[in-house]
């Protein structure tokens, strides 16, 4: 399709838009925000701002080959016993288990909500959901994320496809709306809300990627490479309050092609093995609890038997019969299908030899780990009027499909409940002039500007990052010099995002996509600095603290000072509502 | 890597206002040229996720792995039908293997 592309400043159309509920970021929590906030009230107008298409937009584009938290009440579990596992994953926290269990409570009628909207799960014989690991159902989910787009525009949501959003739109201290580009029309989006729930996912490519080429496999990464922590960026700049975000995710990938891990090895029964033919999670992590151990030292011991001498690593797929092998490999087809491509293009029958695995880049994914928004109970941010669902809001890991899908429709309770009270102030013209100079600045350069391009100083940020603040390359390691010589370079970045230019609407697009991906990195490295021990080797290893340090079993809080510009770090408390050991789940 | 695109199948989606394999990417990554036929606008940002070839009415694009981590050739062909997804897999011996299952509703 032809774009149009503006020339000059007074050629860039407006589009105003005034709603009840803006959501931003049609995904997962996006979509059952959506479903919530027309159940609750039919009459609201709810708007979806979209930044690719909503049939296929973010981290479950693909697909996804199980629902990875769901309580099988038949067998004992129950809200607390979920939460209890989710704070061993994390080594005991903290994590907000008032978050979690309110999550966890209405888990089950969310996940069956996807059955009822047309998603295959598979079925034991005697007709629940089967499982595959403790919390983990199968499903034919494929068509996840159309079935979950369908049914928010069913509901009424009115979506707004191809539309970036790049900054929230202010009143003082409150949220009311985003403002964005059409990557298709060349507009200039102004969309007014009483509320504003943001679920754009989480942060990829704010480090090098282990596959990084430039020609062919730039985007060989686990989490989607078009989820930029724009959500994040956009609270960080109004002065939101951001939680835990030196809690990275990192996830062990089949080697060279990033597809996934825990399909082969909690589902199908093939155990880490290295070079040596040991059973690693047993011969060097039976005190962290072998197999079962929290999730970031199985992530993390992959890369560490490489350092040590004993890569390369694998997971031991020769344990399966053929019959078993084609049975993984249909379930590979639902959530990564290109992974199935791979292995048949290498030749590799997994029968007979194992599938090698590797580290991933660090990712900031608040649906996995801790990072994000601090959020109260009804995931209203710091900031008034704005809310966060799914991988934006912090302090509760381990959500994933159904848990952010949960998050949504509490976020939407909430956002619904705070428009009874509220009406939309007049708008105030010099924010959305100077925002709307700010967005197309790189386009209006012109395509012969001497500047520098998006991807360009996404390369230059990503090698910063993996070498200084403890990428894959540098076995997630660092030391406050490290950090230190980071923040000064992502200070020199920022300076120089005034030289960047875009001869297109898409290339606008990454040249946004990298100011917001150094806006993160700027307050992780800071986050990074303040948690002077190591509490989550491999998500955050400190060569210069390797211990845990007691006086930092609190969570770790950032707010950007809106005077100065400056970081401001802070703590707040860990609360303790399941009793018992916490490393235990 | 971005897909293959066979420019005889192409016919840039002539009936739509915008071509299936565009509407979809979630990279906005696939756009028609001048030539009316669909390319991939920056090839290493292609994240795999095969949407655009599932979208495809014409069975013109297929994905393909980036020669850097895969040997040629092995292909992976997807083909939609009602409430059902068939694959079929060639790997690099030319062995085929086929998958049929549900993708929509229940078997009950």
């Amino acid at each position: 399709m032809a774009q149009t592309i503006p020339k000059d400043f007074n050629e860039i159309q407006s589009e105003m838009i005034e709603t009840d509920l803006l959501i931003v970021g049609g995904g997962n929590a996006g979509c059952f925000a959506a479903v919530e906030a027309k159940t609750k009230n039919p009459s609201l107008k709810v708007t979806i701002m979209e930044k690719a298409h909503i049939s296929r937009s973010g981290a479950t584009a693909a697909g996804m080959d199980a629902i990875n938290t769901y309580l099988r009440t038949d067998k004992g579990e129950t809200p607390e016993s979920l939460v209890k596992w989710s704070r061993a994953q994390v080594g005991g926290g903290p994590i907000r288990e008032d978050l979690a269990l309110s999550n966890a409570k209405i888990l089950n009628e969310t996940v069956d909500m996807l059955e009822e909207w047309g998603l295959p799960f598979v079925k034991d014989e005697e007709g629940h959901k089967q499982l595959r690991g403790r919390f983990d159902v199968s499903i034919h989910g494929e068509q996840l994320k159309p079935i979950m787009a369908e049914k928010a525009m069913e509901m009424g949501a009115q979506v707004l496809n191809r539309v970036v959003a790049t900054n929230l739109l202010m009143d003082g201290d409150r949220c009311i709306g985003a403002m964005g580009i059409g990557v298709r029309d060349g507009k200039f989006y102004v969309i007014r809300a009483k509320a504003t729930i943001v679920s754009t996912g989480g942060a990829c490519g704010i480090y090098k990627s282990p596959t990084t080429d430039y020609s062919g496999a730039h985007h060989q990464t686990w989490m989607c490479p078009f989820n930029v922590g724009t959500g994040y960026a956009m609270g960080i700049r109004a002065g939101a309050e951001m939680s835990s975000l030196e809690q990275r995710w990192v996830a062990t990938r089949t080697k060279d092609f990033s597809g996934p891990v825990d399909t082969l090895s909690v589902a199908f029964g093939c155990l880490i093995t290295n070079a040596k033919g040991e059973r690693v999670m047993q011969v060097r992590y039976a005190d962290k609890g072998g197999d079962k151990a929290a999730r970031f030292y199985r992530l993390n011991a992959p890369m560490t038997e490489w350092l040590e001498g004993r890569g390369p690593t694998y997971v031991d797929t020769t344990v399966l019969s053929q019959e078993d092998a084609k049975d993984l490999r249909e379930d590979l087809l639902n959530e990564r299908p290109s992974f199935v491509l791979f292995l048949a293009s290498r030749g590799h029958d997994i029968t007979k030899e194992p599938v090698e695995i590797y580290g991933s880049d660090p990712y900031i994914v608040g649906g996995h780990t801790g990072s994000g928004y601090w959020v109260d109970i009804n995931r209203m941010t710091t900031t008034p009027g704005l809310f966060a669902a799914g991988e934006t809001a912090g302090g509760n890991p381990n959500k994933f499909v159904g848990g952010c899908g949960a998050e949504g429709r509490l976020a939407a309770r909430g956002a619904v409940e705070y428009v009874k009270n509220v009406k939309l102030p007049a708008l105030d013209k010099a924010q959305v002039e100077k925002e709307k100079e700010r967005v197309f600045a790189p386009l209006l350069r012109g395509p012969e500007y001497d500047g520098v391009t998006g991807i360009e100083m996404e390369e230059r940020m990503q090698r910063l990052m993996d070498e200084y603040a403890g990428g894959i390359h540098q076995f997630y390691r660092m030391n406050e010099e490290r950090l230190d010589h980071a923040l000064k370079n992502l200070k020199m970045l920022k300076d120089q995002t005034k030289y960047l230019y875009a001869k297109d609407l898409h290339e606008l697009m990454n040249a946004l996509e990298v100011i917001d991906r150094l806006d993160v990195a700027e307050v992780l490295v800071h986050h990074l600095k303040y948690r002077k021990e190591t509490r989550w080797p491999g998500w955050q290893t400190r060569m210069d603290y390797p211990d845990v340090d007691p006086k930092l079993d609190c969570f770790v809080e950032s707010r950007r000072d809106q005077k100065t510009g400056e970081i401001q770090m802070s703590t707040r408390p860990y609360e303790q509502i399941i009793p018992g050991d916490r490393t235990k789940p | 890597m971005p897909p293959k695109v066979d420019r005889e199948k192409c016919d840039g989606c002539k009936a739509e206002k915008e071509s299936l394999c565009e509407q979809v990417c979630p990279g906005d990554l696939m756009h028609l040229g001048e030539d009316q036929k669909a390319f991939c606008r920056m090839p290493r940002d292609c994240w795999d996720c095969m949407s655009c070839i599932k979208a495809c009415p014409k069975g013109a694009l297929e994905t393909r792995i980036p020669y850097q981590l895969g040997y040629h050739v092995a292909r992976l062909i997807p083909m939609m039908g009602t409430n059902t997804i068939t694959w079929t897999c060639i790997d690099l011996n030319g062995k085929v293997e086929r998958y049929q299952y549900r993708n929509r509703g229940s078997d009950d």
